[in-house]
């Protein structure tokens, strides 16, 4: 963790003063270095609860759904500073706040279905039924995303595409690339690092509740 | 007591369709529904610059999806009442019976819902619909059994939740987007008589959606029964 927030100034510092400014996009694509990595954690994060969820069903270890629900929380984290940090680039950029590609549209979507996740832990007492019912909702999540990807995929190759969108990808060159790997990297001990947090603090949540249930004679 | 895995699937749904018949409530309410939704969204347009077949299909299947989510909230809500969930969980059955039963008795009442607003739809939208009548219910047969399917899984659980009702909506509608967007983009595709090689990449989308999720619901309904 302590790692990790070091990792994190020391990738800020390289992403500001030792990367070249972008020719087209200047200063702006400087948000690059936070915004992939965010979106790369997030994924992360998602995609352990939709395989922890379908190791749960088979194992039924309580362990494996607490760490899900830490990290569907610390993903939903992440998803945040992806979906605050993609507007704010794409203004300058693109011309535009929003656009309903497949990328953007199935990011929001995982976003939405996990928010509907943590709703629905939250309105079930029972925890063994809430590690059960939350790990169908995982593995049905994990199954949904291609799909959403496919079908805006499908919607939109059927329409031309507006003047306004992105660029071609350009290959990125060697100092924004090794910075972008270097975040991209100290993104995942973050995440490491937030889902160790947030499991203990979990575990600790779940031994108060015991003890509280069992204080009740 | 009927053993064979298609007689018990028959029975549940046999018991929740004997139900609805008797007591109509959803029935009505549900069709009721559909028809305000439809009438509400002809006058979200303005009709001398958006021409009616532009907005029907997406107001179509907004009123299909809507009517059929209460009809969806209503199905294990029944199962609720004097805990006759129990009373299922304690047969001898297959739950992929049960889970079946409650699938085919769902379906057959949204798709009652659907062949009451369907003529209606094509009344007040003045659609002629005769010659492509045929492709569009297989259009509706495939997107429905994709959402109820799913529909059918959530609500099973989120009846045993707090908040059922704001639930359902807020799990199911993320699992929408895949069969509602294929089924309006083929709806409008099928209205403008426009050929099949134009509608058979949706197509693909919306049959393989049904088969991975029509199995993976049977799979994870198991999971969401036990005690």
């Amino acid at each position: 963790m302590a790692i990790a927030l070091v990792g994190l100034v020391g990738v800020y510092v390289r992403a500001l003063v030792f990367t070249p400014i972008e020719r087209t996009q200047g200063p702006a694509q400087k948000i690059f270095y936070v915004h992939a990595p965010a979106a790369w954690a997030a994924l992360l994060a998602f995609a352990v609860v939709g395989i922890l969820s379908l190791v749960y069903l088979w194992l039924r270890d309580r362990k494996l759904d607490t760490i899900a629900e830490s990290s569907a929380e610390v993903g939903l984290a992440f998803s945040v500073v992806m979906l605050t940090t993609g507007p704010i680039w794409g203004k300058p950029i693109w011309g535009t706040w929003w656009s309903w590609d497949a990328r953007l549209t199935s990011t929001l979507f995982i976003f939405l279905l996990f928010v509907g996740y943590k709703v629905l832990r939250g309105a079930i007492v029972d925890p063994e039924m809430r590690a059960r019912y939350s790990a169908v909702i995982g593995i049905m999540a994990l199954v949904l995303v291609p799909f959403i990807h496919m079908t805006v995929y499908l919607f939109r190759t059927l329409h031309p595409d507006p003047v306004l969108m992105k660029p071609g990808r350009p290959a990125l060159p060697g100092v924004m690339l090794i910075t972008l790997l270097i975040s991209i990297g100290v993104f995942t001990l973050l995440y490491v690092g937030f889902l160790m947090q947030r499991y203990a603090l979990a575990v600790l949540r779940d031994v108060r509740e015991e003890e509280a249930a069992s204080a009740i004679p | 007591m009927p053993s064979s895995f298609w007689t018990v699937a028959w029975a549940v749904a046999a018991k929740d369709l004997k139900i609805e018949w008797r007591t109509k409530t959803a029935f009505a309410s549900s069709i009721v529904f559909a028809v305000l939704v439809l009438a509400v969204f002809y006058f979200a347009r303005d009709p001398t610059a958006v021409a009616a077949l532009d907005v029907a299909p997406g107001a179509l299947w907004v009123t299909f999806t809507f009517a059929a989510m209460l009809g969806l909230n209503r199905a294990f809500l029944l199962e609720r009442e004097n805990r006759a969930l129990d009373g299922i969980l304690l047969a001898p059955v297959p739950r992929s019976a049960v889970f079946l039963g409650k699938l085919v008795g769902n379906l057959a009442f949204v798709a009652v819902v659907e062949f009451v607003s369907l003529p209606l739809f094509v009344l007040f939208y003045d659609l002629a619909i005769w010659r492509q009548l045929p492709t569009l219910i297989g259009v509706m047969a495939m997107a429905t059994v994709a959402f109820v399917s799913v529909g059918t899984l959530l609500s099973s659980m989120v009846v045993r939740t707090r908040f059922a009702e704001l639930m359902l909506p807020i799990l199911l509608l993320p699992f929408l987007i895949p069969p509602v967007v294929g089924a309006v983009q083929l709806t409008s595709r099928v209205l403008a008589e426009r050929p099949l090689s134009d509608l058979v990449g949706w197509l693909k989308l919306l049959a393989s959606f049904d088969i991975i999720f029509v199995a993976l619901c049977f799979f994870l309904f198991e999971a969401t029964l036990e005690e």
